[in-house]
């Protein structure tokens, strides 16, 4: 009979520990119940800040946290525990549910510090750690600003917090003041010279600061706040937000009679067992021998340790003492810090490089005999955080100031190389230089994700991605970018290459630029580059057009796709999947008239299949004649954008959104491109058109737009991310403009959004910065290009159609032009005809290929 | 030097009518069909034009390219490729057979095996 566990709270760590036990419990053992007080699955607390703007709390929301399909996990959602009754192991919520637990796991976390200031209770003063908090502070802001057209607000703690608070203060367009009561800000991470520089840093970016000194009281000032300080500035305010540290919620317990810490926090050993046996603390509440952990990381470890003692009987595992090291961008300012940042140990040296123009300040602490690494601050770049911390308590490969002097060349910083193997790269999942070495040279991982994926590196915030490819090069595994034997380039960069000398050939290019006569990766990954920027580089856009001819990939080549018998199959263009009964009258007509199979595909247009070479000019002439152009579903290109039918005829579209489909679909048809391109618009959040499973999704609001990228179906499905939210039409469509060549610039051959993203380097914040914030300031540049494709867009089939040059290649016998293919044949199946294959064994893997 | 030609050889079509890196099919008279290729360095070779892996009759249609310079056709089906000199697929065990080409007066012949 299974055992019941309850888990109270189900914040981040409650979330890790129900995974981990479903992990490890492989016979079922344990009937899981999460009893919450919030109202919703367990979110992303420590990315609470990127819910302003976006306001779509359902992003934040945690893979797998709604713990669909797993009938032992059963997840109460707003009815907080109330008591607990040790005796009879039951829990009771505040609405009276009762629940017996064989095993009870406390994962209350904690609950912000707001200091004793007369005045706190006012309206208008709010703490920051849920979604709900946020929702309220947004609230007031909105309500000051319809007021007084603009909201002011003060933000009381400048801590890790605090400052988090601010910028979300500053998303929402205030531009808010932090109080701290320490000299600097973020006082437990950087000293003095470090919290000056970020200071400033941070009062460049709109924010006024005021350190050393506290609040001495708030008071309701005709309808809005005058907080007054100690060192007698009075500020006159909308809203304050209240961010000065957190407690552990340990009421529970306390009320229990479970030992708790003089500090507070429920007393667990290194097991994370509490005075009561059957009862286990872990996250922020626990107080692991005494001491509380306010990050996500070490309560995942406690997590994974008490999983493993339940589902395991594993009780091996203790807990090792958590890296407190942390690396952030805060407002946009990188701060780390790591190890013995404070240089308390004795006898040990600070080796300090402060930049005051390049905006950096960079401190190493190392042993009296400066040879080993104890711990370091950096502020304004913490690119070198990355190796620095690993290397904590080993041996520096060099003298510490040439290791943090301004890079003169190469000469700064130090590899992955010299770090130990025990060094962790990734603190979110703990992995350790040597497991990554071991994935790759064990179990064969010979590319960025497929060690990402085998050892979790990189999957949490996915500040070490960029170690991997270095770690990969050290063991011998060359990632090279070079794009085949004949090009040692990167597409990215011969796409560089083509835009800068503007050479329109491919024979050209390679006898410039690469070697050998080409192959079937070049060639057409050279034709696509070409066919992107012809408009710009003055190429003929036409992809059959001179040499561009014999580069081209097989559907391509045709302009069709080819089907394993050899035909091919036609799908002409419907835009956004909206076709008159008159057009769609001809496609049958075609279809009948030429004999061909038809289906409806996933794209929301029709494909006519079984057509020969000779046969398509036909084909084409009867389409381009009623009005049809290529759909080029046989291209590396923009496919479709499909659509639900939105607010024009369906009860619950808020907007046209078969209107924005077929305008994005003209707008970026015929549009090469790494790999294909697919899109849809939903007139609604209920997503009838799947938009979130497209390279660019657009799900309509009742303000405008919301904007998703880089998703995808297929293989591995992946559900697009929303980088801007309720814009208009007009920002709707230069966002896509500048993401579209974006991608299209930098991309892998035959690399979709979906994995270009999951490389580019900075993640989604990165794509944010150069297409929304246009930080490379190459935004312009990426709307020319775009427009400049709009205005020479051409129909490719009437392109052939109208030049006999063209047409003379879709022959199927060079010396008998006429005559059909002989092996081709057909049967007929549920009344339409399809292929006999010729006979000859099938390769493996690949029969039965729909 | 003069040679017997006991070979039937057939007309395909001007060599002009083949783009550089690219390939056309003729059929010769006995039903076989053949893929005639053009490389960049204006050699001309002759192959089996049915893809023995994909089961088509399609590798006239495919890229031409080298592969450590050995002039190579890739299979638009599944990308295998294919040496134009002896037919013997590079990426499986698999080979086409190849068929003598001469050109005479800027026509491509190719002859019977």
């Amino acid at each position: 009979m299974s055992r019941t566990l309850v888990v109270v709270g189900n914040g981040m760590v409650s979330h890790r520990l129900v995974e981990a036990v479903r992990a490890e419990d492989v016979d079922g053992a344990w009937r899981v119940v999460v009893l919450a007080e919030e109202p919703r699955p367990a979110y992303d607390r420590v990315g609470l800040s990127s819910y302003v703007g976006s306001w779509d709390a359902a992003a934040l929301e945690l893979a797998g946290s709604r713990y669909d399909g797993d009938d032992l996990v059963e997840l109460r959602l707003g009815d907080p525990v109330a008591r607990i009754d040790r005796e009879a192991k039951v829990v009771t919520t505040e609405a009276g549910f009762e629940q017996a637990y064989d095993a009870l796991v406390l994962a209350t976390g904690s609950y912000p510090f707001v200091p004793p200031v007369p005045g706190r209770d006012l309206p208008g003063c709010f703490v920051y750690r849920t979604v709900e908090d946020l929702d309220a502070i947004r609230t007031a802001a909105d309500d000051a600003r319809s007021h007084r057209g603009r909201a002011a607000g003060a933000v009381i703690g400048g801590g890790l917090l605090g400052l988090e608070a601010a910028k979300a203060l500053r998303d929402m367009g205030m531009s808010p003041h932090v109080i701290e009561m320490a000299p600097r800000l973020m006082p437990i991470q950087v000293d003095e010279g470090g919290g000056a520089l970020l200071k400033r840093l941070v009062e460049g970016l709109d924010v006024t600061v005021h350190t050393g000194t506290s609040t001495s009281e708030i008071v309701a000032d005709r309808g809005r706040l005058l907080a007054k300080l100690g060192n007698g500035t009075e500020l006159d305010l909308d809203l304050i937000v209240f961010s000065a540290g957190i407690r552990p919620r340990d009421q529970l317990a306390r009320e229990a009679g479970l030992d708790i810490g003089e500090r507070g926090g429920v007393i667990v050993d290194d097991r994370c067992r509490t005075s009561d046996p059957a009862i286990y603390a872990v996250g922020e509440v626990a107080a692991v021998e005494g001491t509380c952990y306010g990050l996500v990381a070490p309560g995942y470890t406690m997590a994974e340790i008490v999983a493993a003692q339940l589902a395991a009987g594993n009780d091996e595992a203790t807990f090792p003492g958590a890296d407190l090291s942390t690396k952030l961008k805060l407002l946009g300012v990188d701060v780390a810090s790591f190890g013995d940042a404070h240089a308390t140990t004795e006898g040990s040296l600070e080796v300090v490089v402060n930049d005051a123009v390049a905006g950096t300040y960079k401190k190493l602490v190392v042993s009296d005999d400066t040879k080993t690494l104890l711990g370091g601050i950096l502020v304004g770049d913490a690119s070198e955080y990355n190796t620095l911390r690993p290397m904590v308590g080993s041996e520096l490969p060099g003298d510490p100031a040439s290791i943090i002097a301004p890079a003169g060349g190469d000469g700064g910083g130090i590899g992955v190389d010299a770090l130990p193997d025990e060094a962790q790269i990734c603190s979110c999942n703990n992995v350790t230089k040597g497991q990554i070495k071991g994935a790759i040279t064990e179990q064969g991982c010979d590319t960025v994700p497929k060690v990402k994926a085998c050892t979790n590196a990189g999957t949490g915030c996915g500040s070490c991605v960029t170690m991997l490819p270095k770690l990969l090069a050290s063991c011998g595994v060359e990632v090279s970018k070079s794009l085949c034997e004949h090009f040692t380039q990167s597409r990215a960069e011969l796409f560089e290459i083509v835009a800068a000398t503007r050479i329109t050939t491919f024979s050209e290019l390679i006898a410039k630029h690469g070697t050998g006569s080409g192959c079937a990766i070049c060639k057409p990954a050279v034709a696509s580059i070409l066919a992107s920027m012809a408009p710009v580089i003055g190429a003929d856009g036409h992809i059959l057009s001179g040499d561009q001819a014999g580069l081209q990939d097989t559907n391509d080549r045709f302009l069709a796709n080819m089907q394993r018998n050899g035909t091919y199959s036609v799908v002409p263009r419907v835009p956004g999947g909206e076709i008159t009964p008159d057009k769609l009258i001809v496609l049958g007509e075609v279809a009948k008239d030429f004999g061909l199979y038809t289906k409806i595909t996933g794209g929301q247009r029709v494909d006519l299949f079984g057509a020969t070479v000779d046969q398509l000019p036909h084909i084409w002439k009867r389409l381009v004649e009623a009005g049809f152009e290529s759909g080029h579903a046989y291209g590396k290109a923009l496919r479709t954008v499909k659509s639900c039918v939105g607010s024009t005829w369906c009860r619950y579209g808020v907007q046209d959104s078969v209107g924005m489909a077929v305008a994005l679909e003209l707008r970026y048809r015929g549009l090469r491109s790494p790999h294909k391109l697919k899109s849809a618009v939903s007139g609604c959040a209920r997503e009838c058109a799947e938009a979130r499973s497209k390279d660019f999704g657009i799900i309509a609001t009742d303000k405008g737009w919301n904007l998703y990228v880089c998703g995808n179906g297929g293989m591995t499905p992946r559900h697009a991310d929303l980088i801007a939210s309720d814009v208009d039409d007009e920002t709707l469509i230069k966002l896509i403009d500048r993401f579209l060549m974006f991608y299209i610039r930098t991309a892998d051959r035959l690399q979709r959004t979906a994995s270009w993203l999951e490389e580019l380097e900075g993640g989604l914040d990165h794509l944010r910065e150069v297409i929304v914030d246009d930080k490379l300031g190459i935004c312009a540049e990426l709307e020319d290009a775009m427009a400049a494709h709009v205005a020479n867009y051409a129909d490719e089939w009437k392109g052939v159609l109208d030049d006999p040059d063209k047409l003379a290649r879709f022959t199927s016998f060079v010396n008998a032009p006429g005559t059909p293919d002989p092996t081709i044949t057909f049967r007929e199946e549920r009344e339409q005809k399809v292929p006999v294959s010729l006979g000859i064994p099938a390769v493996a893997g690949t029969e039965g290929r729909a | 030097m003069t040679v017997t030609d006991a070979r039937t050889w057939t007309a395909v079509c001007e060599l002009a009518r083949i783009p550089v890196a690219a390939g056309v099919a003729a059929l010769l008279p006995g039903g076989e069909q053949v893929a005639v290729f053009r490389t960049e360095a204006d050699d001309v070779y002759a192959i089996g034009n049915i893809d023995p892996i994909g089961g088509a009759a399609v590798l006239s249609r495919g890229i031409v390219g080298d592969a450590d310079g050995v002039p190579v056709v890739a299979s638009p089906l599944y990308k295998e490729r294919f040496d134009l000199r002896t037919g013997e697929c590079l990426d499986g065990d698999a080979s086409v057979p190849t068929y003598p080409v001469r050109i005479t007066e800027g026509v491509v012949h190719v002859g019977s095996v």
